[in-house]
C-alpha cells in the first residue's frame, strides 16, 4: 500500500485501520472464512466435474482392455496387435490372472484380477501410485487405492488364498488405474508362478484407438483385434465406456450437493463481505465530512476510505486462500479415492479467480458508500450523526413499546428499524446461515438414510452359501470390484475351501431349520435373466420363504407377499416405460414368467437395472445362499461354527456377518458438508458480528444516556441482545424453509442422476422438534455475533460513553 | 440536618500522574440544599458531578449519597442507585431522538419494573407541571432547546429522585428558554428538591442556588455556606 504510505492520505488511513481495530479485525476474519469457503466449495465442485474423464486422460487410460489365451496365441502374436489399424497406443502382454486373497484379520477379500507388471508407468494405463512404491520382487503386490483402508495398509500381508500352503503377498504400495485394469499388481514372475500352481493363466494388453468415442467404435476395434489373432484366443473384453458409466454414476449424485454447498458459500461470502466493507465505510461518514473541512478533496476521501477497507480484506482474502486450500487438501483426496481416481489437488485457476473476485467485490462494496461520501457537502457530513435523526424506525418503537416486555427489551427489539439496510443484511447473514444448517442436517440424515436403505441383504446376522457361482456380492471372476469396498467378513471355522462350495441347499435348508438359534431365514439366488424391453442381462435376485428381512427400502407399492409378482427399481421402470400393477416378462435360461409389478424399490445396484421376484416361480432356480437372523442373545459367530460344522461336510458354507462400514462416498459428504456448514455459519455470525459492532458503536451515546438513567449492565446486555434476537427469529423462520425447500429440491435431482426416485426414509427427514431446533439456529447466530458487542456495550464507562457525540 | 451528598477525601485522577483533576475533596450537602457550582473550565466541575451521580468512582476517598457509600457498589447497584435516587440533566439534553417524548420520560421508571400505566400517569403529571403535555407523543427532534430541557427535567424527575444533578443546564440555550428553565428550577427548589448545578452562569447560580461553591484546579476555592459560618 505504498501508494496511501506517505502524507497526510497515508495518515488517515493508517490511523483508519489502526484506531478502529474491531472494524479491521471483522473485515479481515470474514473476508479470511468467506474466500476459504468459497476456496474449498469451489475446488470441490471443479474435481466432481467429469473426474472420470480427467482421470483418464491424464493416465493415457486404455479404451479397451483385453483377456488374451496364453496357450493360443504367441507374444510375437500380440506386440503386433499394438501396430494395427486404428491403434494408437498399446501396452502389454502382461500376465494375468484372478486370486481371492486373504486378509490378515481373515478376511476374504473379492475375487481379483491380478497382473504382472515390472513397472506403474506405460504408454496406456500411466498408474498412479498414491501411496508405498511399486512391487519390486517376488512376494510384493501393489493394491488398488480403493482397497486402502484400516483394514488394510501397507505392509499388511496377504495370503493368497485360504489354503494352508497359500503363498504370502505383502503390500508394498497402493495405486490407481483410472480405467480400472485391474484390482492388483505385482511382478510378472510373480503373477506367472501363481497362474501356474493355481489359478487361470491369461494374458493382458490394453489397447487405445483413434476412433473410441462410442460403444460402436469399440465394438468395431474388437472385431478389428479379434480378427488379428488366432481365432478363441481373445477370452474377453472390458471397453472403458462400461467404466466411465460407472464412475460417472458414482460421482453424479454428488454434484448437485456440491453446486448446492458451493452456491450457498459463494452467495453468503458476496452478501457479507459487502456488508461489512459497506457498513464499515458508510459509518464514518463524520470523519470524512471532517477530512474534507480540512481540505481532503473527494477523490482522496474515496481513496482513503477504499483503501482503508482493503487493507484488511486483502489481509483475509490472502489468509483465505491459504486456509481454503489446507481445508480443501483432504476433502479432495478423499474425493480422489472415492471417485477411484488419484488425489486430486485444488484446480489452479480457482486459487486465482476466487480472490480476484473477492477483490472486486470488496473494492466495489467500498467504493459505492465512499463515493457517497465523497459527494457529501462537508456541513452534510459532519451533521451525520449529530442532528437527531427524526422518522426512521419510530414507528417500530412504538409498536415495540406496548408489548409486554421488559423495557431495555423492547426497545432493543425496535432498534433494528433504525437501520433498514444494515438490519436486512443481518437478517441475509442469519437467513443463509440456517438455510446452510439445514440444508447440511437434512442432508447428512438422508446420506444416512440411503447408506441404511443399501444392500439390505448384508443385514442378516449369518449367511450359509450353499452354492453358485456368485454369491452376496462377490464378484464374478475376472470381473473387476466395481465398488471396491473390502468385504469384511469372518469365515466359519475350519476354512472354507477356495472353490465355491455346492451343496443340497434343500439339505443345508434343513440344517439351519433344525438349528436351534435360527429365528428366521430365507433363501436368495442370484441369476443374470433378460426382461422384455431391456437390451443385455438384468440382475435378478429371487427369494425363497419370508424375504421381508432382507426387503428394500419402498418408494412405492409394497415388497413381495407371494409368487407371480415382481419388485423393481426406478431406472427399471422407465427403461420399460412401465408403472405400478403392469406385467413384465422375465426370463431366465429357458424360463419365461409375465410377473406383476407390485413394488418401486430403492436399489440402485447393478445400475438400477434389476428385478426382486420370488424363486418359486423359476423351477431352474436354486438358493445359493440362506440369509439367517439369530434368536435374542444368540451369537452369530458362535451360531456360524456350530451351523458349519453340520454344513460343511455337505458342501456348505456359513460366515457370520460383522456391521458393513459405511460407504466411502457417504462418509466423505457427511464429512463436507459438516465442514462447509461449519464456515457458513462462522461467515454468518461474523456477519451478524460486524453489524452489531456498527450498530454498538454508533448507540454508545444512547446506550450511556440509558446507564446514566440508570439501565444496569444486565439490562443493556438484555437491549442489546434482543435488538438481534428478533433478526435471529425472523432470519430462522425464513431460513429453515427455504434450507428444507432446499434439500427438498437437490435430494430428487441427485436421485434422478442415480436414476432413481427416493423413498420416503430418505426425503422426509425434517421433523416438528429438528425442525424448531433449526430455527432456534438463527437465534444462536445472531446471539453468538451479538455477544461480543454487548458485553462492551454493558461494561462500558458511562461517563466516556456521554462524551462522545 | 442529615446530608444527603457527603464527600470526605474524594479525589479523581485520570491517569496515573499529574494533580488529581478533582479534590481531595470533603463536601456535605443538605437535605433540600439547592448547591450551584461554578468555576473556570477543566476545574472539575462534572468530574464532581460523575461521581455524585456514581457515574464515577474516586480514586481517593469516600462518597456518599442517600446514606450509601456509592464508591464501592457494584455496576449493578450503582444502576439500581442511579436510577432510584439521581435525576440527570444535561446540557446537550440526551434525549433519545428515537423515542417520543413520553417515552423519554417513562423510560427510566420502566427500568425500575413500574408497570406502563403508572409510568404513564407520573409522566402525564410532570408533563402536565412542566407544560409540555402537547408534545407528549412528539419527537425530540422537533421540539426547541428550552423544551428538550424540559423533557430532560421532567424524565430526571420521573422517579422522584432524592437529588437531581444539572450540568449546565442552559448552557445550550438562548436568553429566553436559558430564564424558563431557571425559573423551573427555583421551583422545584422551592418545593424541597435537593439540588446540585453546575454552571457557568452566575445569575443562575444566584438566582436558584442557596449555596454556591467555587472549584478551581479541583479545589475548593469558596464556599458561600461556610463563609457565613465562619
Ligand atoms: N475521561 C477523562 N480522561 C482524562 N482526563 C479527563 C477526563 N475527564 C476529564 N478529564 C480532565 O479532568 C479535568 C476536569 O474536567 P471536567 O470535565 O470535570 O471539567 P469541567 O469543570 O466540567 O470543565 P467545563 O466547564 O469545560 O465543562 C480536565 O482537565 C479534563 O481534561
Ligand atoms: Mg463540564
Amino acid at each position: 500500500m505504498s501508494l496511501f504510505g506517505t502524507g497526510a492520505l497515508g495518515r488517515v488511513v493508517r490511523s483508519g485501520v489502526g484506531r478502529r481495530r474491531v472494524q479491521s479485525a471483522v473485515i479481515a476474519v470474514a473476508t479470511m472464512m468467506a474466500v476459504a469457503s468459497a476456496v474449498v466449495a469451489g475446488a470441490l465442485v471443479v474435481a466432481s466435474n467429469a473426474p472420470f474423464d480427467h482421470a483418464f486422460a491424464e493416465q493415457h487410460g486404455a479404451h479397451l482392455t483385453a483377456q488374451f489365451d496364453p496357450a493360443g496365441v504367441s507374444t510375437a502374436q500380440l506386440e503386433s496387435t499394438g501396430r494395427l489399424d486404428g491403434v494408437t497406443a498399446s501396452a502389454g502382454p502382461y500376465p494375468s490372472t484372478t486370486v481371492s486373497p486373504v486378509d490378515p484379520g481373515g478376511g476374504h477379500l473379492p475375487r481379483l484380477s491380478l497382473v504382472g507388471r515390472s513397472g506403474p508407468h506405460g504408454a496406456v494405463d500411466d498408474l498412479d501410485v498414491t501411496s508405498g512404491r511399486w512391487a519390486a520382487r517376488p512376494g510384493e503386490v501393489v493394491l488398488s487405492a480403493s482397497f486402502s483402508g484400516p483394514a488394510l495398509g501397507i505392509g499388511s500381508a496377504l495370503r493368497v488364498s485360504d489354503a494352508a500352503d497359500s503363498p504370502t503377498l505383502t503390500v508394498v504400495g497402493f495405486a490407481v488405474s483410472a480405467g480400472e485394469s485391474a484390482d492388483a499388481w505385482a511382478t510378472p514372475e510373480q503373477v506367472r508362478t501363481l497362474a501356474a500352481a493355481d489359478g487361470p493363466a491369461t494374458v493382458q494388453m490394453l489397447y487405445r484407438f483413434a476412433s473410441a468415442g462410442t460403444a460402436g467404435q469399440i465394438a468395431a476395434d474388437r472385431r478389428a483385434l479379434a480378427a488379428a489373432v488366432p481365432s478363441g484366443s481373445l477370452l474377453g473384453t472390458t471397453s472403458y465406456l462400461d467404466t466411465k458409466r460407472a464412475a460417472d454414476r458414482g460421482a453424479a449424485p454428488t454434484i448437485p450437493f456440491l453446486t448446492a454447498f458451493g452456491v450457498l458459500g459463494i452467495v453468503m461470502s458476496v452478501i457479507i463481505v459487502s456488508s461489512v466493507i459497506s457498513g464499515a465505510v458508510g459509518t464514518s461518514l463524520r470523519r470524512i465530512g471532517i477530512l474534507k473541512a480540512i481540505g481532503f478533496t473527494p477523490g482522496e476521501v474515496v481513496r482513503a476510505y477504499v483503501a482503508q477497507a482493503l487493507i484488511p480484506a486483502g489481509a483475509g482474502i490472502a489468509l483465505g486462500v491459504v486456509l481454503g486450500n489446507l481445508l480443501a487438501l483432504p476433502l479432495l483426496e478423499d474425493t480422489g479415492r472415492a471417485y477411484g481416481g488419484a488425489s486430486l489437488t485444488v484446480a489452479w485457476w480457482v486459487d486465482v479467480l476466487v480472490p480476484a473476485v473477492a477483490l472486486l467485490v470488496v473494492g466495489i462494496a467500498a467504493l459505492v458508500p465512499a463515493l457517497r461520501a465523497g459527494r457529501l457537502r462537508t456541513v452534510e457530513a459532519i451533521a451525520v450523526g449529530r442532528a437527531p435523526r427524526t422518522g426512521r424506525g419510530q414507528w417500530a418503537h412504538r409498536a415495540a413499546g406496548r408489548l409486554p416486555l421488559p423495557r431495555p427489551v423492547t426497545y432493543g427489539l425496535a432498534a433494528p428499524f433504525a437501520h433498514p439496510v444494515r438490519a436486512a443484511a443481518m437478517l441475509l447473514a442469519v437467513a443463509f446461515g440456517t438455510v446452510a444448517a439445514t440444508f447440511a442436517v437434512g442432508l447428512t440424515s438422508s446420506l444416512n438414510a440411503v447408506g441404511g436403505a443399501s444392500d439390505p441383504e448384508e443385514r442378516a446376522a449369518v449367511t450359509a452359501v450353499s452354492g453358485g457361482p456368485t454369491v452376496n456380492g462377490v464378484p464374478e471372476p475376472g470381473a473387476p470390484a466395481a465398488g471396491g469396498a473390502v468385504e469384511h467378513r469372518t469365515p466359519g471355522p475350519g476354512g472354507s475351501s477356495p472353490r465355491p462350495p455346492s451343496a443340497d441347499p434343500a439339505k443345508v435348508r434343513a440344517a439351519i431349520e433344525a438349528q436351534p438359534g435360527t429365528a428366521s431365514y430365507y433363501g436368495m439366488s442370484h441369476a443374470d435373466v433378460t426382461v422384455a424391453g431391456i437390451s443385455g442381462p438384468v440382475r435378478a435376485t429371487l427369494y425363497q420363504g419370508d424375504s421381508r428381512p432382507g426387503g428394500y427400502e419402498m418408494i412405492s407399492g409394497h415388497w413381495l407377499t407371494g409368487a407371480g409378482q415382481v419388485v423393481v427399481p426406478t431406472h427399471l421402470l422407465e427403461t420399460t416405460g412401465t408403472r405400478i400393477g403392469d406385467t413384465i416378462r422375465v426370463t431366465l435360461g429357458r424360463d419365461s414368467e409375465s410377473l406383476r409389478i407390485v413394488g418401486e424399490a430403492f436399489d440402485t445396484s447393478n445400475d438400477g437395472l434389476s428385478v426382486h421376484a420370488e424363486l418359486a416361480d423359476f423351477a431352474a432356480a436354486e438358493p445359493q445362499v440362506f440369509q439367517i437372523e439369530v434368536k435374542p442373545g444368540v451369537s452369530p459367530a458362535g451360531y456360524a461354527r456350530q451351523l458349519a460344522a453340520v454344513v460343511q461336510p455337505l458342501g456348505a458354507d456359513v460366515m457370520a456377518n460383522s456391521p458393513s462400514p459405511k460407504e466411502n462416498m457417504i462418509l466423505l459428504l457427511d464429512a463436507i458438508a459438516a465442514l462447509l456448514t461449519l464456515m457458513l455459519v462462522c461467515v454468518a455470525g461474523l456477519g451478524v458480528l460486524n453489524s452489531v459492532v456498527l450498530d454498538t458503536r454508533e448507540r454508545v451515546h444512547d446506550l450511556g444516556v440509558c446507564k446514566a438513567l440508570g439501565m444496569s449492565p444486565r439490562q443493556t446486555l438484555a437491549l442489546v441482545l434482543s435488538s438481534v434476537a428478533g433478526i435471529g427469529v425472523l432470519g430462522g423462520l425464513v431460513g429453515v424453509p427455504v434450507g428444507t425447500a432446499l434439500h427438498g429440491f437437490v435430494l430428487p435431482v441427485m436421485g434422478r442422476a442415480a436414476d432413481t426416485r427416493l423413498p420416503p426414509s430418505v426425503l422426509d427427514v425434517y421433523d416438528a422438534p429438528r425442525l424448531v431446533l433449526l430455527g432456534l439456529a438463527g437465534v444462536l447466530i445472531a446471539v453468538l455475533g451479538a455477544l461480543l458487542p454487548s458485553g462492551w456495550a454493558a461494561r462500558a464507562r458511562t461517563a466516556t460513553a456521554l462524551r462522545t457525540e | 440536618m442529615t446530608h444527603v451528598i457527603e464527600l470526605s477525601g474524594a479525589a479523581k485522577r485520570y491517569g496515573s500522574a499529574g494533580a488529581p483533576a478533582l479534590g481531595p475533596l470533603d463536601l456535605g450537602v443538605a437535605q433540600g440544599e439547592a448547591l450551584a457550582v461554578i468555576g473556570p473550565s477543566g476545574s472539575g466541575k462534572s468530574t464532581l458531578l460523575n461521581l455524585v451521580a456514581g457515574l464515577d468512582r474516586p480514586t481517593e476517598g469516600t462518597v456518599t449519597v442517600a446514606g450509601q457509600r456509592i464508591d464501592r457498589l457494584s455496576e449493578h447497584a450503582l444502576a439500581r442507585f442511579r436510577r432510584e435516587q439521581i435525576g440527570m440533566v444535561f446540557q446537550f439534553f440526551n434525549l433519545l431522538d428515537d423515542l417520543t417524548v413520553a417515552d423519554n420520560i417513562q423510560l427510566p421508571a420502566q427500568l425500575t419494573g413500574t408497570a406502563r400505566r403508572r409510568a404513564a400517569a407520573r409522566a402525564g403529571e410532570l408533563m402536565e407541571v412542566l407544560g409540555i403535555t402537547r408534545h407528549a407523543r412528539a419527537y425530540p427532534g422537533r421540539l426547541s432547546g428550552g423544551e428538550r430541557q424540559r423533557v430532560a427535567v421532567a424524565r430526571a424527575l420521573v422517579n422522584r429522585p432524592a437529588l437531581l444533578l444539572a450540568d449546565e443546564p442552559t448552557g445550550a440555550l438562548d436568553t429566553a428558554s436559558g430564564h424558563d428553565v431557571r425559573q423551573l428550577l427555583v421551583d422545584l427548589h422551592r418545593g424541597g428538591q435537593t439540588l446540585v448545578l453546575v454552571t457557568h452562569d452566575l445569575a443562575l447560580a444566584e438566582a436558584c442556588a442557596s449555596r454556591t461553591i467555587q472549584l478551581v484546579d479541583g479545589r475548593l476555592a469558596v464556599d458561600t455556606r461556610a463563609e457565613t459560618v465562619r
